[in-house]
């Protein structure tokens, strides 16, 4: 059921140096409740004050761009891979 | 260190010494050079500035260096003129010509770099390097032989030969990538996490980009201390276009400037604009393209400062707008023919598209306008073989220039008065 959310290097420090968590959640937004949850302090690392993805973080749910489906409700099957991939300013 | 309090993140404000840095280990946003502007101010004046030498370091208090001593071959302070023929050509009353083809290196990457190589410089390197779409590289191995660095530059193995040529002279270590600039860009990301060298845009990249608001600053001053009412700026990252509204506004918070309403417009090839369709599509995500335009010098598929210069544009009201390949190659030819100026295809892209802006009505007539020229034709022959003046090839007699020049008369190419 679980899905498979990889962390980026600069955020394992959150994650007691783990780059591979298990999260359960139906959406996105659900997925990082539960992460902050088990890793408090990673949330906000991830999104602003408002809830949203920050502009220099990407979060791909099976290779797929959130940004270009639903945001943070974007809908997560099961067995899925989310990768959290900050935007390197200055190039990809 | 009066002058620079450290860096800044952009998105989230927090805050860093000034090492080589460039993204927020927070938030993962790009950090900028947070100035002492209080202190700036009482340092600065129109009458100080314009006594100074006629480069862009006639701006140093506004730039990111500790030190008077810089890594200068003269750049900036190029010339600025109302255009002769190109106006009224276009149906514009107060066309200008900011001319950066004319820089050491022939290009305005001639200012970032000045400005990263003397920081880098004040911050212990040794080797420097940059990932380039050409014009970069050049300046790069001009300022970093005459700076006395190991210098590397990587660019796109496919280039024109000009850039190629343009930075070998300087004998730099060119690395050639099979792959396009944003592959470049991201190889470099990786090889900058290992090397512990200057790479001009990727670690130095705040200082580096405060250069280009000399571009702005210089405009002001040349216009008589004054904010043009639109310019027209060629974009690939879009940092330069961020950083033109940011000098003229530095300007205008210190009182250098009586207004500013400068529309700030940005120019793209249709083959690569990922910034033009986010602001046609008034949409704050840009959403990477693999680049195909022969505008190699702008075809950055996924801008860094994209969304800061759709942004930029949307706020002073400015427009974006796109030309073809064909439409670039006419905007050389008409710059060359009606003011005298070889650009390459990024001056063709700004020309093309400021005559687009003046056909559909969003830039009229009356407005004060700024073209910025960033590059020089040589830089780019390949784009505009086949479309220029080729030579009538005779033997040293007279008769057969004669009989050319009837051939000529004949074929209507020389008008003869009746």
């Amino acid at each position: 059921m679980a899905s498979k959310i990889r962390i980026p290097a600069p955020l394992r420090k959150l994650t007691k140096d783990l780059a591979v968590v298990d999260s359960n959640g139906a959406t996105i937004q659900d997925i990082l409740a539960d992460l902050e949850k088990n890793y408090p302090g990673i949330k906000e690392r991830i999104c602003d004050e408002t809830g949203q993805v920050r502009r220099f973080i990407n979060i791909f749910v099976n290779g797929e761009d959130i940004r270009f489906k639903d945001g943070i409700k974007t809908k997560v099957e099961k067995d899925s891979e989310v990768s959290i991939i900050p935007a390197i300013a200055g190039g990809l | 260190m009066e002058k620079i309090k450290g860096l800044k993140c952009k998105e989230c404000g927090e805050k860093s010494p000034a090492v080589a840095k460039h993204v927020c280990e927070f938030c993962f946003g790009p950090l900028e050079v947070d100035y002492n502007y209080d202190f700036i101010r009482t340092q600065i004046s129109k009458e100080i500035i314009s006594q100074r030498p006629h480069t862009l370091w006639r701006y140093w208090e506004l730039l990111p260096v500790e030190k008077r001593e810089v890594l200068t071959l003269h750049e900036g302070f190029t010339p600025l003129w109302k255009s002769r023929n190109l106006g009224k050509y276009l149906g514009l009353k107060n066309l200008y010509i900011k001319n950066d083809s004319v820089n050491p290196t022939f290009s305005f990457k001639d200012r970032v770099v000045s400005v990263a190589l003397s920081r880098s410089r004040e911050l212990g390197f040794n080797v420097v390097a940059c990932a380039s779409t050409g014009n970069l590289a050049g300046a790069v191995a001009a300022y970093g032989a005459v700076g006395q660095f190991k210098t590397f530059v990587f660019i796109p193995a496919d280039l024109e030969a000009g850039k190629i040529v343009g930075a070998g002279i300087y004998n730099p270590i060119i690395v050639g990538v099979k792959g396009n600039y944003d592959e470049v860009n991201r190889l470099c990301a990786e090889v900058a996490d290992i090397f512990p060298w200057a790479f001009v845009n990727v670690n130095i990249r705040p200082y580096y980009a405060e250069g280009s608001k000399t571009l702005g600053f210089e405009v002001a001053e040349q216009l008589g201390w004054r904010a043009p009412d639109h310019v027209v700026v060629p974009v690939a990252s879009g940092s330069l276009l961020t950083k033109i509204h940011k000098g003229l506004s530095e300007f205008h918070q210190f009182g250098f400037i009586p207004e500013l309403h400068t529309k700030i417009s940005a120019a793209q090839a249709q083959g690569c604009s990922p910034v033009v369709t986010a602001i046609k599509e008034k949409s704050d995500i840009i959403k990477p393209v693999v680049p195909h335009t022969i505008a190699k010098s702008i075809a950055i598929g996924n801008p860094a400062d994209g969304y800061y210069a759709a942004e930029t544009v949307k706020k002073t009201k400015g427009y974006g707008e796109t030309a073809t390949d064909e439409e670039i190659i006419e905007g050389i030819q008409l710059l060359a023919q009606k003011e005298g100026v070889f650009t390459e295809t990024a001056g063709g892209t700004t020309i093309a598209v400021l005559k687009k802006l003046v056909e559909s009505g969003k830039i009229s007539a009356d407005e004060l306008v700024v073209a910025y020229i960033t590059g020089n034709g040589f830089k780019t022959q390949e784009c505009v073989e086949g479309k220029v003046s080729k030579p009538y090839v005779i033997s040293a007699q007279l008769n057969e220039f004669r009989s050319l020049y009837e051939n000529l008369v004949q074929n209507n190419i020389v008008k003869v008065p009746a």
